[in-house]
């Protein structure tokens, strides 16, 4: 069995509002491997184990995932597997696989091309299909209805989801990959019109299509192919209920637990998933994070947000914060379902 | 075997048939797994995650439904992953579940599968042609019916080879009470007259479309003990390759024969048609039988049939394929995988019922998906691994 | 050039069986009654849940829960998507009602957002001709009054199924591989391309060579004849067919090709089609041609010899 395992590299595709490549990743994927095994040394071939995260409903098409395997040379046959998910789920899966002993090197890929359907329209289909998806209840009218109780109560506040939108913009313009990065005004922001109110179009994560995937190693294996490796210490998720009107919705406990479990005192950076700037302030305050935390260096999916992609990218992004020796403990937070239903907490550090 | 030991405490599964009207899918969901929790004598608190396998979301229009389901599936407050690797993912679904236990992640983990394929149409949903192509395809049987006429032509094997286990595995399934068809008098003479769906493959050689689900309890070496005949899970694998790719075998794919052979050296086993008892092999086309008999090693390349045509696959031969009925008795796609691989521990814990195999020790779960290209195994087996024979 | 691309309807009118929970709750809606079910904790689920969210036992005890109620949240949708209750701007809202201790998601016809508020009281409004189905709540609306007279329950049959249709819209882009190669088409053309790393060439073009993972970019144009390397015969009927069974459906390796697809054969009997027939593609006229293999209507016999097994056994 490994019990030392580490993410020793990552690459993305730049985020785009609408990219050329088709629904099935190939050409999104293909430099983003190319750039993976150029930094680690690795060819295709010395991969363990591969392990995707993608939807056929944001593709339109039934096994969608199976044309992404061209991307990746798949002869002689490799052990590879697929979870219908965010590419976090698939980097889970693929630790456990290195945790048996098995294998000791796994290539984990996402990617969505959000931009071929209609994403908000799309995401209805994941409520209760009896009694809720029948109306058509759009992702962005369900994170609206999850900031405004917490408005309500003063656990956050229209200003402050603004400053999580300014202060996202303003760290992506050093991020080469962002969609959208550059100064913005508080005050302009709230005299925006709203989008779904309370919420406006600055607390909304934009569409975008892209990919991403990151490379875990075992042990040594760990250490030759990387300098400074970033160490998983903790890797945990949990679900929550999903009937929304059984849930407090200004919590998040399947977050908190799974922060719990893995371990997350001593992080200095965090990169959450909060493709909507109340969740950011959310997740914030589950996670008890304080104001010494830098939250989402990179932008975050604010910046953009790849679906099936996006939680992948928060890994790597926290670990490339380990990786080039800006952070010493880091966590990466993940999520699927409707305000926050399902999370993922990796809590990753550097050693000397 | 890589990691801790892990064994199957407990198997369950619904009546599978056309339309389940009577439930719905968390119903459909339930029913498995309140089987499978009763047959390992485990409550909702000794579960510690959950694991879901389904295939294509466009099946139900439900996208994800493992998040819908998480309160059915005791998953709420718990780690629950969903795998989809077409319609190997019923077999991949164990495989991820086992996994978890052999990394000592966790002690018991619930493994799930299900398919409502009456929601919508499964020819439908397979069919479904992409601008700018031609729509010539015809759902799963359009696919692999040209492999089937490659395969007879290669192998030289006569045409009634397909009719054969056909009328073996469906009068299997009239021995099992959760089979969807249950053909006890079917003979060689109405398969080959049945109506040519994908010339060569016939309507009675051909699997149904099922609503059912599968579920299976997993534990670690302490939980096995506990119970009385656990399934020992000896080994596992899989292999992925591209759909198409010049010069591809289609018919005896490498991704197959690369399971196979890292599984039984991974099991010890050198003979796999002396050491195993019993296989559950995911046949949804009768001549599915002999091509995987060839890619599994029970049989030489081309010898496949002979095999079958000798009745040694027969529930009274001296390798039973099938004994449930297999797919072509019931096919809910999602869950066909995870039915072999459970129906492959029933053997080695006894709990087959009818069509149980005497003596069954050791045994086959095997599943395959997408254009012949991804392939789960397992075996397992009564005797605990490192312990006396 | 810009990649071609094309809409992709998916769409499908699901039937869904409720089950027993469910299908009293739809089968009460139909008669305009609300009924909700206990948790396990004593809580009162409104719609009922099948299984408790905490301790995932199943749930039985029914109790009738009143048609208004109280909103919890809120929030505003000003142009709303197909298929959501109301056409013209409305509030989501999640309404616990009277006797629940949980709250509905559905829409509150409130005309403009300024008549929302967190703690408002709602009524729902039934549908005219209720069938069984969330939707026989047409929305909520602002309480402004007493209740209107209940309708007479519509009475009949329990419901046990409910009919969703779900119909999305996709557009659908091919590569730009792919579009060169429907832009040779469209000239009829047939456009290959070779791996550089392999030197097979494929038609039609992947993203990538699936064996190498690298693009595939030398084209190599192909003549339009080659050999059936296998085949079935179409006969089945099903949803969305498109060509009139019975047909056979074969794959065609293209002379100087390194795999083949799948094309319809005709010009002779489905019967006498063989493995190793040697076909030449038969044309559309040129002014239906379009971006689409199908500017070849099918293939016919060419009445050559066929080839021999062991030139295309590789392929099978």
């Amino acid at each position: 069995m490994n019990t030392d395992i580490a993410v020793v590299g990552f690459a993305q595709a730049p985020q785009v509002h609408r990219t050329s490549a088709t629904t099935n990743g190939v050409e999104m994927l293909v430099p983003v491997f190319q750039e993976l095994f150029a930094a680690t040394g690795l060819t295709r071939r010395d991969v363990g184990f591969w392990c995707s995260g993608s939807s056929d409903y944001l593709a339109g098409r039934a096994f969608s995932f199976v044309s992404a395997v061209d991307a990746i040379g798949a002869f002689p046959p490799i052990i590879e597997s697929h979870v219908e998910s965010d590419g976090a789920w698939a980097l889970y899966e693929a630790w456990v696989k290195i945790r048996t002993g098995e294998v000791d090197t796994a290539l984990v890929y996402g990617f969505g091309k959000s931009s071929a359907g209609e994403l908000r329209r799309v995401l209805a289909l994941q409520l209760d299909p009896y009694t809720v998806a029948p109306l058509w209840p759009d992702s962005v009218s369900i994170a609206a209805l999850q900031a405004r109780v917490g408005l309500d109560r003063g656990l956050w506040s229209e200003k402050e989801m603004a400053e999580v939108a300014a202060r996202s913009r303003a760290d992506a313009a050093a991020n080469p990959y962002a969609q959208l990065s550059g100064a913005v005004d508080v005050a302009a922001l709230l005299e925006e019109p709203y989008l779904a109110d309370p919420l406006r179009t600055h607390d909304c994560a934009p569409v975008t299509d892209g990919a991403a995937a990151v490379v875990l190693a075992a042990g040594d294996r760990a250490r030759e192919l990387c300098n400074r490796p970033a160490w998983i210490t903790g890797l945990e998720h949990r679900v929550d209920s999903p009937v929304l009107g059984t849930r407090d919705l200004s919590r998040s406990p399947s977050a908190a637990a799974a922060a719990a479990a893995a371990g997350i005192d001593g992080v200095t950076v965090a990169e959450l998933h909060a493709p909507f700037t109340s969740q950011e302030l959310l997740l914030r305050r589950e996670l008890g994070l304080s104001d010494a935390v830098r939250i989402n260096p990179s932008g975050g999916p604010l910046c953009g947000n790849p679906m099936f992609a996006a939680g992948l990218t928060r890994i790597g992004e926290a670990a490339a914060r380990v990786m080039d020796g800006t952070a010493e403990r880091v966590l990466a937070h993940a999520t699927v379902g409707p305000a926050l239903q399902q999370n993922l907490v990796c809590v990753m550090e550097g050693r000397s | 075997m890589a990691g801790q030991l892990a064994a199957v405490l407990g198997t369950g599964q619904t009546r599978h048939t056309s339309r389940r009207l009577d439930v719905s899918m968390a119903g459909l969901c339930r029913e498995a797994i309140d089987r499978a929790m009763a047959d390992a004598g485990t409550d909702w608190a000794d579960i510690d995650a959950v694991v879901l396998g389904k295939a294509p979301d466009l099946f139900e229009g439900v996208m994800m439904p493992e998040l819908t389901l998480a309160d059915a599936l005791g998953a709420t407050g718990k780690p629950l992953l969903r795998v989809h690797t077409a319609g190997s993912v019923g077999g991949s679904t164990a495989v991820v579940a086992a996994s978890l236990v052999q990394a000592g992640v966790h002690r018991r983990v619930l493994a799930v599968a299900f398919e409502k394929q009456s929601e919508s149409n499964a020819m439908w949903a397979l069919s479904i042609a992409p601008p700018f192509t031609m729509p010539v395809g015809a759902g799963a049987g359009g696919y692999f019916a040209p492999h089937v006429r490659s395969y007879i032509r290669r192998s030289g094997a006569p045409e009634h080879v397909g009719a054969v286990v056909a009328v073996k595995d469906r009068r299997n399934g009239a021995r099992n009470a959760y089979a969807h068809l249950r053909q006890p008098d079917i003979t060689l003479e109405s398969v080959q007259a049945s109506t040519m769906l994908w010339d060569p493959i016939r309507y009675d050689e051909t699997c149904p479309s099922s609503d059912g689900a599968c579920a299976v309890v997993i534990g670690d070496e302490a939980a096995a003990e506990a119970v009385e005949r656990p399934a020992w899970i000896l080994a596992t694998t899989m292999r992925t390759e591209p759909t198409t790719f010049a010069g591809r075998d289609q018919v005896n794919p490498r991704a197959g024969r690369d399971a196979a052979a890292a599984l039984w050296a991974d099991a010890g086993i050198s003979d796999p048609m002396a050491e195993v008892d019993v296989a559950e092999i995911y046949v949804p086309f009768s001549w599915f039988e002999p091509m995987w008999l060839e890619n599994l090693g029970f049989a030489a390349e081309g010898d496949g049939w002979r095999v079958t045509e000798a009745g040694d696959t027969a529930l009274d031969g001296r390798l039973p394929v099938n004994p449930s009925g297999g797919v072509l008795c019931s096919n809910p796609i999602g869950a066909s995988g995870l039915l072999r691989f459970a129906e492959a521990a029933m053997q080695v814990m006894g709990r087959a019922g009818d069509h149980q195999v005497d003596g069954a020790r050791t045994a086959l779960g095997h599943a395959y998906g997408g254009g012949s290209q991804f392939f789960a195994m397992w075996v397992v087996g009564a005797a605990k691994p490192g312990g006396k024979p | 050039m810009t990649p071609l691309s094309a809409p992709l309807e998916v769409g499908f009118d699901y039937t869904r069986s409720l089950g027993p929970v469910l299908g009293r709750f739809m089968t009460g809606l139909r008669d305009r009654q609300i009924e909700g079910v206990r948790g396990s904790d004593g809580r009162v689920h409104a719609p009922p849940v099948e299984y408790d969210p905490g301790t995932a036992q199943p749930l039985t005890e029914f109790v009738a829960v009143a048609d208004e109620g109280t909103v919890e949240s809120w929030s505003w949708m000003p142009a709303p998507l197909e298929g959501q209750p109301l056409a013209h701007p409305f509030a989501w809202a999640l309404v616990r009602l009277d006797g629940a201790d949980t709250a509905m998601l559905h829409a509150v016809d409130a005309g403009s957002p300024d008549r929302m508020r967190t703690g408002m009281r709602v009524r729902a409004r039934w549908a005219p001709e209720p069938v069984g189905s969330i939707r026989d709540i047409a929305c909520f609306e602002p309480l402004d009054g007493p209740a209107p007279p209940r309708p007479e329950p519509h009475g009949g049959e329990p419901v046990t199924m409910v009919t969703t249709p779900v119909h999305l819209h996709y557009e659908h882009s091919a590569s730009e591989e792919e579009s060169r190669y429907l832009r040779g088409l469209a000239e009829g053309r047939l456009l290959g391309q070779r791996c550089p790393e392999c030197g097979k060439v494929y038609i039609p073009p992947r993203g990538a060579c699936p064996t190498d993972g690298v693009p595939t970019s030398e084209e190599v144009e192909l003549p339009d004849r080659g050999v059936v390397t296998t085949f079935c015969i179409v006969n089945v009927p099903f949803l969305g067919q498109r060509i009139q069974p019975p047909y056979v459906a074969a794959y065609v390796l293209l002379d100087g090709a390194d795999i083949a697809f799948l094309h319809l054969v005709l010009g002779c009997a489905a019967d006498e089609v063989r493995m190793g027939m040697r076909v030449e593609a038969v044309w559309k006229p040129r002014e239906e041609w379009a971006t689409t293999v199908a500017n070849i209507d099918h293939f016919r016999p060419t009445g050559e010899p066929d080839a021999p097994f062991e030139s295309f056994a590789e392929h099978l």
